[in-house]
Formats: structure tokens, sequence, C-alpha cells
């Protein structure tokens, strides 16, 4: 492979690995907003709630990994009842905007109870995921890829693959399918809204467990960690806010395009465009696509 | 076959009261439906009938009265409850999971009916597997009742309205439904449609003794089908009784004839 080769393909695996974090954040605001029809702008929060939770359940008591792992996801479980209890019930109903306000001040609880319980400094994460680079066996080709980026790909698609069983296999995932169709029949058909609310938000948070613990594994669980949300906001318009392929898909996207665009076109244009280039292509979106890459065209009705 | 003869009262309406604002929906409608029986409401469009079926489920709450189904009473009946205690319905208006399957559809149908937890499901193992397999022969059943075969697996979106509706009655039988509330299932359709569906209404009676409430505009087949007609005029109970009764009720032929009229 020539050396130019071997730099693009660099360049668009580590832009595939930061898409996949960029993706599962995206998954958890569709999931909720289908179920729920709620803007959560707390998802960001979830991922650093959940790391510092696992990080601090270690530490504290000194569990192994895997231990501390299904006490988190119990933590993640009992965080969504105490929403469904404390906020959604309360809430259903109201306009869109006074849930989306709702979930800024959750954020602000949920990143003031973290630090409250395990403190605000910067944790590292050792779960034992192989650190380094991997080692192809094809040290000829010099392909540069960190094992903890392979370990974050693989077990974000085994996550998705889970996921897409359980939506289509289960009774359970129907009926999330069925409330995020039409809320009255799935009622008439004895489904319970709070329970699959619960459920979802769980979910939810077990994906923001898995996307907070590969970010922090990789440079820390720190309050930095809240703001890959902002990231997931252009993938919501490229992949449609309804769209669980569309968010995988949409965070592979942009992930790939802003370390393209940093490599090849920040040169010319001084640097740095991996900081605003999702945001760019969001817009181009807004003006040409808005219903994303898989939403359906939105016809007004006359 | 043949039909189960006409039991016990199963479902009691006792005066009840429903207003909007300032539109009272229904005014002291007291009414009973008997177990196995194919029932009717019928009356002009508002007249409050759909009303009455949203207040049997529990989606609306009556300010007065009280429904009395297979002997408990209550005057706020949640909608689970109603669907716990085997209450099905079908919408005026079609209300399907659009996204999904006529199977999948089905399969909502039947969440009641089935027991597997959470954990078990989200590893699809033994039970929740079994589970899901049982209850899909039940559902293909249904399918097979409706002629729904070679839409099985089609996303309901995609079908024309005829089957929609169609689909929509077998998602409601797929709970097995005691009472089966149904909100104009022939309106829109065509005249071969309305008789394939008048024929499932009439089958689900005879063959699993299912008791039916069912709004239909179409006088007609009203009068065909049911054993029993209550009519309704702006939320007033304007008469019950056989279909005989109903038609040779005077009131009755002075507000379809206004009706007639508008
Ligand atoms: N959810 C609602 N909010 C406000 N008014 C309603 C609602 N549901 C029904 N109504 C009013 O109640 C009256 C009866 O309506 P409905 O029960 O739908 O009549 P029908 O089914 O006989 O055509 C109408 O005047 C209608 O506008
Ligand atoms: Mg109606």
């Amino acid at each position: 492979m020539s050396q130019d080769l071997m730099f693009l393909t660099e360049t668009v695996i580590s832009g595939l690995m930061a898409g996949v974090m960029y993706s599962l954040v995206a998954l958890g605001f569709v999931l909720i907003f289908k179920a729920s029809g709620v803007f959560n702008f707390a998802q960001g929060v979830m991922c650093l709630f959940a790391a510092l939770t696992l990080v601090g359940l270690m530490e504290t008591f000194d569990l192994p990994g895997w231990v501390a792992v299904i006490l988190t996801v119990a933590v993640m479980a009992g965080v969504a009842w105490i929403i469904e209890w404390a906020v959604l019930r309360h809430l259903v109903n109201q306009d869109p905007i006074i849930l989306f306000m709702a979930t800024i001040g959750l954020a602000y609880v949920l990143e003031g109870v973290g630090d409250l319980v395990w403190g605000s400094d910067v944790k590292v994460l050792n779960l034992g995921i192989p650190q380094g680079a991997w080692d192809w066996g094809l040290d000829n080709l010099n392909l540069y890829v960190e094992k903890l980026e392979i370990v974050a790909a693989v077990t974000a698609g085994l996550l998705v693959a889970v996921l897409a069983i359980f939506f289509q296999k289960t009774r359970v995932g129907r009926a999330l399918r069925a409330v995020a169709d039409d809320h009255q029949a799935a009622l008439s058909v004895g489904i319970s809204l709070r329970s699959i609310w619960v459920i979802v938000w769980t979910v939810a948070g077990i994906v923001a467990l898995v996307a907070g613990v590969m970010w922090g594994s990789k440079s820390g669980v720190q309050f930095s960690l809240s703001l890959i949300a902002l990231k997931a906001l252009p993938v919501l318009i490229l992949g449609g806010f309804t769209s669980v392929p569309g968010a995988i898909i949409g965070g592979l996207i942009i992930g790939v395009g802003e370390k393209l665009a940093e490599v090849y076109v920040g040169p010319f244009v001084g640097g740095a465009i991996e900081n605003w280039f999702a945001y760019m292509l969001a817009l181009a979106f807004l003006l040409f696509r808005p219903q994303g890459l898989f939403g359906e065209k939105i016809i007004e009705r006359v | 076959m043949a039909r189960q003869p006409i039991g016990d009262v199963l479902l009691k309406a006792d005066n009840i009261s429903l207003s909007f604002g300032g539109v009272k929906a229904l005014s002291n409608i007291s009414f009973d439906v008997r177990e196995h029986e194919l029932a009717a409401i019928i009356g002009p469009n508002g007249a409050g009938k759909s009303s009455m079926l949203n207040v049997i489920n529990g989606f609306y709450h009556p300010q007065q009265g009280q429904i009395t189904f297979k002997g408990q009473t209550r005057s706020r009946m949640k909608v689970h409850q109603a669907a716990v205690q085997g209450i099905a319905r079908t919408f005026q208006n079609i209300a399907l999971f659009k996204g999904m399957s006529v199977l999948d559809n089905l399969m909502t149908g039947r969440n009641l009916k089935m027991h597997s937890t959470m954990l078990e499901q989200a590893v699809y193992w033994g039970r929740a597997r079994r589970e899901e397999l049982e209850h899909r022969g039940k559902v293909e059943e249904i399918i097979d009742f409706l002629n729904l075969e070679s839409v099985r697996k089609t996303p309901v979106g995609r079908l024309p309205y005829g089957i929609q509706k169609r689909v929509e009655l077998g998602r409601a039988l797929a709970a097995e439904p005691s009472l089966l509330l149904l909100d104009e299932p022939m309106a829109g359709m065509n005249l071969e449609e309305k008789e394939d569906m008048c024929r499932f209404v009439l089958d689900v009676n005879e063959e699993f003794g299912t008791t039916i409430v069912l709004i239909e505009h179409d006088m007609g087949v009203v009068m065909d089908i049911s054993d029993r007609v209550t009519v309704l005029d702006y939320g007033r109970l304007l008469a019950v009784g056989t279909p005989d009764e109903v038609r040779n009720n005077q009131e009755v032929i002075d507000a379809y004839l206004g009706v007639a009229n508008d």
C-alpha cells in the first residue's frame, strides 16, 4: 500500500472510531425521542454520570470491573425510574418545549449528584481494555490503530445488534415500537406508557454507559465527557431524530467527515476544522434535506 | 357451531354525563350490553357515539355516572385496567402502528397475555422465546381467519385503507377480548369491503361468542346484524330496542329524517 493510501485509511479508521461514539450518544437521543417525544438534553450528562458511577464504584469499593458494570446498569435503571416518577409522569401532554426544559434541569441535577457523590476530579477509568496500538502481524504495513478503538467499535456493534434483536423479537421491544408509533393505540392494547418510559430511559442509560466507558477510557472521566452530546446534535440532524440507523450512520459520517476535513482541508483554511465541521454539515442538511438521511419527506397538509 | 345464547348483563352504563367545556357530549346515558350480544350504537355525526366508547374503555372520564363491567363498578377506569379486564377496541380513525408489520401489530394485541420478564427478553432465551412462538401461533390463526396471509409481513402503513381496518380488527381480536368495541369499522369502505367486514364481525360473534358493541353509520348494516340498537342524538339517549322497535320509533324517524334533510 502506498504511503498516501495508508494515511487515508488511518484517517478514515480513526474517524470511524470517533463516529462510533457520536452514534452511541445520538442513539440514546433517538430512543428517548421516539418513545416519549422528549428531546433529552441530559443524554450527554448521562454518559458522564454513568462513567463516573462506574469509576466511583470500582475505586471506592474496590470492585472488579464486571461487577461494577452490572451495578452501574442497575443505578441507571434506578435513575430512569426516578426520572419517570419525579418528572415525566407529571408532564405528560405538556408541550415538547416544557419537557425539553425539564431535561435541562435534569442535566444539572445529574451533574450535581455525580459531583457530590464521586467528586469532580478527573478520574482514570481502567476496565482492563487493552491500550496501545494493535499488532496486526502486518508490520510491513505500518497501519496504526489503537486497540481501545477496535474494542469500542466491536462493543458498540454488539450493543446495536443486541438492541436490534430486542426491538424486533420481544414483547417489550414491540411495545416500545408501538408506543413510538401511536400512544393511544398502545394504551388500548394494555401497554403501560410508564413502564415503557422507564425501560427506554434505562436502555438510553446503558447506551450512555457504553459511550461513557469508551470515551472515559481514552481521555479520563471528566466533565468534558458530557460535551460529546453537542456533537450528537448535528448527527441527529443528519440522521433524523427518529431513525436508529440514521443515528448510527450519521455518527459515522460525521466522525469520518471531520477527520478527513481536518487532514485534507485543514491546512488550507488554518486548521481546527474538526471543531466546526459537523455543524456546517448539519447546516447544509437543514437547507437541502431537512428530514435527514432516512427521514420521510415532510409534506405539510393544507 | 350454533350461536351462543345471549346471557347476563356484561356491561352496564349508569347515568353517564360527559362534557367538553360547553359541549355536552353525553347527557345522562344509561344502557347495558349482555354476554354474547351484538349491540349497536347509532346516531348522526357528533351524537356522542365515539365518546361513549371512549368512556367504556377509559380514554374519557365522565363527570357523572359509572360503568359496571363483569360486576365491577368504576367511575374512573384507566385504559390499561380496561384492557386487563378484557376490553379491546378499534378506532374511528385507524390507529395502527404504521411502521410495524401486520404480524407485529397483531402481536402487540397479545401484550397482556405474555409474561416473560424483561431480563429473559433481553437475552431472548428460554421462556421469552417459547412464549413468542406460542403466541405467534395464535396470531397466525387470526391472520388466517381474516384472510391476511398475503400481507402478514407488510408494514401496515403501506396497506390500503380497507385492509388496515381489517388489521385493526385483528389486533383487537388477538387479545381474545370478552368485550370488543368497534368504532365505525365499515366507514369509508366500498360495498365489497363492507360485506367482508360484516361477515367478519358476525363470525367473531358467532364462532368466538365475543360480545360486541358496534358503532355504525350504515343503517342497513346495523339493522341486519345487531341484536339491539341504542340510538343517540346530540348526546341524548333517543331509543333502545331491537332493530324493529327502533326502526318504528317516531323520535328516531324524526332525527334521521332531520339528518337526511341537511
Ligand atoms: N376530545 C374531545 N375534545 C373536545 N370535544 C370533543 C372531544 N371528543 C368529542 N368531542 C365532542 O363531543 C361531541 C360528540 O363527539 P363524538 O363522540 O365524536 O360523536 P360521534 O362519534 O357520534 O360522531 C362532539 O360535539 C365533539 O365535538
Ligand atoms: Mg365517532
